[in-house]
């Protein structure tokens, strides 16, 4: 069946959109995550209509469909959990459209994140979510998981940003949600798809919205002697109602390995820095700058000192956005987590991080955006040692069980996927999953698209055919 | 479907003292000139569960209220039997100021709830018409702009979660109470202007904002609706910082101008005769406020006005008030008043000149608020066939030239005769079509407020 169907793809497609032979479908069983599934055939369509008819094909012969962009996600989102067929839209990757008068852009899906602001930054303008990925992740991908970055805390995550989209339903028919400039009457539809991990429909074309850049910005680095002085910064920054647009936080372990590996200038000799951003008309950053300082001074800070120009901001920025990176030299691999918690509770909560670390045997390093809430313990570990991987899966588990308790949530920004499907009921009701299983299958009904992704495989949806499951790999 | 001893029906399923028999009180719970049969008023969310189910049961049609403010919004129920009255709902469930989320009952006034987020110099930026009586659920499910929307975002910017009965009688959640979430679908922006026609809405949780240390405003009048236009753009493009930004044609800014003098407040004297007029409102320090107020000077001399006036935080505060209000005003402002809301691309002159030719010499007030929406109104003394031929035509024009322009119109008020035949709205196909399967997932056996959403959802 899956040569026919591969051959059916073939003649839709042509021979250099198609993969298909094995040692080509091993580079698509991995993302960003720690799980791996490996697709039956991958395909790089170029347009919608072919994005439709290859969704059709699928339909004829039952098999799974999951989207792809740059597979950077961290849970799992773009794996075919249910093999069959990856559509990759890498090779749609145009911007279509610019309208700089309206402040919106039109694009395909696998445009690169960053690459839309750099198509409009000389009229002073930028797309706002920053992933810390994006100079490789797609915007179809930030769609489908609603992205967010270190600037969401004062701009809002992708979902903010969304105005329009063009969508490819499990049954290849091709529609359009939302409005291009807003306020589209009736139920907000793209609020609901995007974030939708691809278990909704494919989206196919993307309108963004695009935010004028501040007259000013400051880029401040506050160092800490202990997590705890800076935690509790952070808490006196949000409770006082300043509202910078970035506010990170690195301890000392991470902050040393990220010197080792770019020197973006954190003091090593420190335990804690929060890297915090203010922007807005001159005088407001002023203010808001000496408000930040008064904080963190207060908090016993040893010092908050400004970039002193946009190559020193670069470069704590890069220190920032690649810290996955670095951390990446010291272990086999590494285990991103993303859970969210009251900022109020912010020092409770990292220390308890601490303690599960210990306890399970592994150094945690916390680098996460501290001004929403959004935690992102980092755990290294060997995945060809299989205790050490069981246990790091059991620390995150706990991890994340201990954010709800504190009246958060699961993710923040990575999204459900095949990572925490099974930790959903922590959250949500029997009557919380059957709604969300009605609202599924009101437009995937046969569970084709992204298969048993977000709803826990006992709880229907997503229920993948054994067939299927035989096929597809598990974690590690 | 069963009518026939409702109320006694009623006081079985959900107990006497919840439901209201009195035969006076019904009118006064008409949506859109439909009367219900029935009043129940809930206390809590499982009881607001149990009348859900009651009516599933018995295939009743039921429309959660609030202050019941914006009723008229939308369009007329296709059936009305119950009337779930959220007002007994009214509590702040939780409030970490520190964190700055909050939950509220359905019911919770939004004039209650400003004063207990002021304690705490905090507010929620949903200022919607008719504040004095507003619930937060009434706010949310009517999609009315908040006239903060330039600076703070419309709704969905700030709710962060909610908790609704669905059409199967399930209490059912959906977000959270933190700022940054992607934990399952987020079913609770799906409530924002949906009308009552998926969910009986019993809380919602949003994120709460600082309040600014002070606030300011200019008032400035131009000769044409070309140069006004300019201002308002300029300060657009300028990338100041403004809570509140709109453009009022010489009518409405006489009519502004009216209503100020009623309250006998500080009216700002450029506003009047043929003027065409723009508001701005901005916030924060001493020091801001001030270098906003400077900027805003140079831009309204270069932009040509004829006059105008900065306005202290007491007369900005007044301003802002009527203008949030305007929405209520307007619609009782003559005999007959047709109001739209439009939203377009850009806001041009063309796109002004042509907003003032559908109703010929019908009087009309034009509003232009925040980026992109226009609020119209076409008003007549006289309510005769004549009249309603010339309204509906020009409902027919203005539905033409939003679509022509890939913007939208939406009916907001109108006589209700006249508001069947043009209709509310004109969804894309698109749209409806995925509209029409969410709101069976939600509602299966359609007992929310059929009829009163787009597309006769």
């Amino acid at each position: 069946m899956m040569r026919s169907m591969s051959r059916e793809m073939l003649s839709l497609l042509g021979p250099e959109n198609v993969l298909s032979a094995k040692e080509d479908l091993l580079l698509y069983e991995l993302d960003g995550s720690v799980e791996r599934a490996r697709p039956e055939l991958v395909v790089f369509p170029r347009t919608t209509e072919e994005v439709s008819r290859v969704v059709k094909v699928a339909a004829k012969y039952e098999t799974p469909i999951v989207g792809r962009g740059a597979g950077t996600g961290l849970s799992g989102g773009a794996l075919a959990r249910g093999g069959g067929v990856m559509i990759v839209f890498a090779r749609m990757n145009k911007i279509l459209e610019i309208d700089l008068a309206s402040q919106r852009a039109v694009v395909q899906p696998g445009v690169v994140n960053a690459d839309i602001t750099t198509a409009v930054e000389h009229a002073g303008l930028y797309f706002a979510p920053d992933p810390s990925s994006q100079k490789s992740c797609t915007i179809g991908g930030n769609v489908a998981e609603n992205a967010g970055g270190p600037h969401t805390l004062a701009y809002g995550v992708t979902s903010n940003h969304i105005a329009a989209l063009e969508l490819v339903l499990p049954d290849g028919e091709i529609t359009r949600i939302g409005s291009k400039h807003g306020d589209a009457p009736g139920y907000d539809l793209c609020g609901l798809f995007v974030g939708s991990e691809g278990t909704l429909a494919l989206i196919t074309e993307i309108t963004v919205k695009l935010s004028r850049k501040p007259e000013a910005v400051k880029t401040l680095l506050g160092t800490f002697d202990t997590i705890e002085d800076a935690s509790q910064a952070v808490v006196e920054i949000t409770a006082r109602g300043i509202t910078p647009a970035a506010c990170e936080m690195l301890d000392g372990w991470t902050l040393r390995v990220v010197e080792d590996y770019i020197q973006a200038g954190f003091p090593r000799d420190s335990a804690a820095v929060l890297l915090l951003e203010v922007e807005g008309l001159r005088e407001a950053v002023e203010e808001q700058e000496a408000a930040i300082v008064e904080v963190c001074m207060r908090c016993r800070a040893r010092g908050v000192r400004g970039a002193r120009d946009d190559h020193e901001r670069d470069l704590l920025w890069k220190g920032r956005k690649n810290a996955f990176g670095a951390l990446g030299r010291l272990a086999p691999s590494n285990y991103v987590l993303d859970g969210v918690i009251p900022r109020s509770k912010l020092p409770q909560a990292l220390a308890n991080i601490l303690r599960i670390g210990t306890k399970y045997g592994f150094h945690i390093g916390n680098i996460f955006h501290a001004g929403d809430g959004n935690l992102h313990p980092i755990v290294l570990y060997d995945p060809r040692d299989s205790q050490q991987f069981k246990k790091a899966i059991a620390a995150a588990e706990e991890i994340i069980r201990y954010c709800v308790e504190l009246g958060g949530v699961l993710t923040g920004e990575h999204g459900v996927g095949m990572e925490k499907n099974e930790l959903m009921p922590l959250l949500f009701s029997d009557a919380d999953f059957d709604l969300m299983r009605r609202v599924h299958d009101a437009f995937n009904p046969d569970s084709s698209l992204n298969p048993g992704k977000i709803f826990p495989l006992s709880k229907g949806c997503g229920e993948i055919r054994t067939r299927k499951r035989e096929s597809a790999g598990t974690r590690g | 479907m069963s009518t026939t001893n409702l109320n006694a029906r009623l006081e079985g399923a959900v107990g006497k003292e919840r439901v209201v028999s009195a035969a006076e009180e019904l009118a006064t719970y008409a949506v859109d000139g439909v009367v219900p049969g029935a009043i129940v008023k809930p206390q809590s969310a499982e009881e607001a569960a149990a009348v859900v189910r009651f009516a599933s049961a018995e295939r009743l049609a039921l429309i959660p209220v609030g202050a019941r403010s914006k009723c008229r919004i939308g369009t007329s129920p296709t059936r009305y039997d119950v009337a779930v009255d959220m007002t007994g709902m009214r509590e702040i469930a939780h409030y970490d100021a520190g964190d700055l989320t909050l939950s509220v009952d359905a019911g919770m006034p939004l004039r209650e709830l400003e004063g207990a987020l002021a304690r705490r110099r905090q507010f929620l930026p949903l200022a919607v018409p008719c504040f004095e009586s507003s619930t937060a659920a009434g706010a949310l499910a009517s999609g009315i702009d908040s006239v903060l929307r330039q600076q703070y975002g419309t709704v969905r910017d700030f709710l962060i979660g909610a908790e609704f009965v669905d059409g199967t009688g399930k209490l059912c959640k959906s977000g959270g109470l933190v700022v940054k979430n992607v934990t399952g679908y987020d079913l609770h922006k799906l409530l924002i202007g949906s009308l009552g026609t998926i969910a009986v809405i019993t809380r919602l949780n949003f994120r709460t904002f600082p309040l600014p240390e002070t606030c300011r405003g200019l008032m400035a009048s131009f000769d044409s609706g070309e140069r006004a236009l300019v201002f308002r753009n300029a300060v657009e493009a300028s990338g100041l910082p403004v809570a509140n930004l709109e453009l009022l044609s010489p009518t409405m800014a006489g009519m502004t101008k009216a209503i100020l003098g009623k309250e006998q407040g500080p009216v700002p004297g450029c506003l009047g005769g043929d003027s065409w007029a723009v508001y701005v409102s901005f916030e924060g320090s001493e020091k801001i406020v001030e270098r906003i107020a400077r900027d805003l000077e140079r831009l309204v001399h270069e932009a040509g006005a004829r006059k105008y006036e900065p306005l202290d935080e007491g007369s900005d505060s007044q301003s802002g008030g009527v203008l949030r209000e305007a929405f209520e005003w307007l619609r009782w402002a003559a005999p007959i008043v047709v109001l739209f809301r439009i939203t377009l691309p850009r806001i041009t002159p063309e796109a002004i000149a042509a907003l003032n030719q559908p109703g010929g010499s019908l009087r009309k007030a034009l509003l232009v608020r925040a980026r992109s929406v226009i609020y119209l109104s076409l008003m007549s003394e006289r309510e005769d066939e004549k009249a309603l031929g010339a309204f509906e035509k020009a409902a027919e024009d203005i539905f033409a030239l939003a679509a022509a322009k890939q913007g939208h119109a939406t009916l907001l008020h109108a006589p209700r005769g006249l508001k069947q035949r043009p209709g509310v709205w004109r969804p894309t196909p698109g749209d409806l079509s995925l509209m029409k399967r969410l709101k069976q997932a939600f509602d299966p056996d359609s007992i929310f407020a059929p009829g009163r959403c787009v597309g006769g959802l």
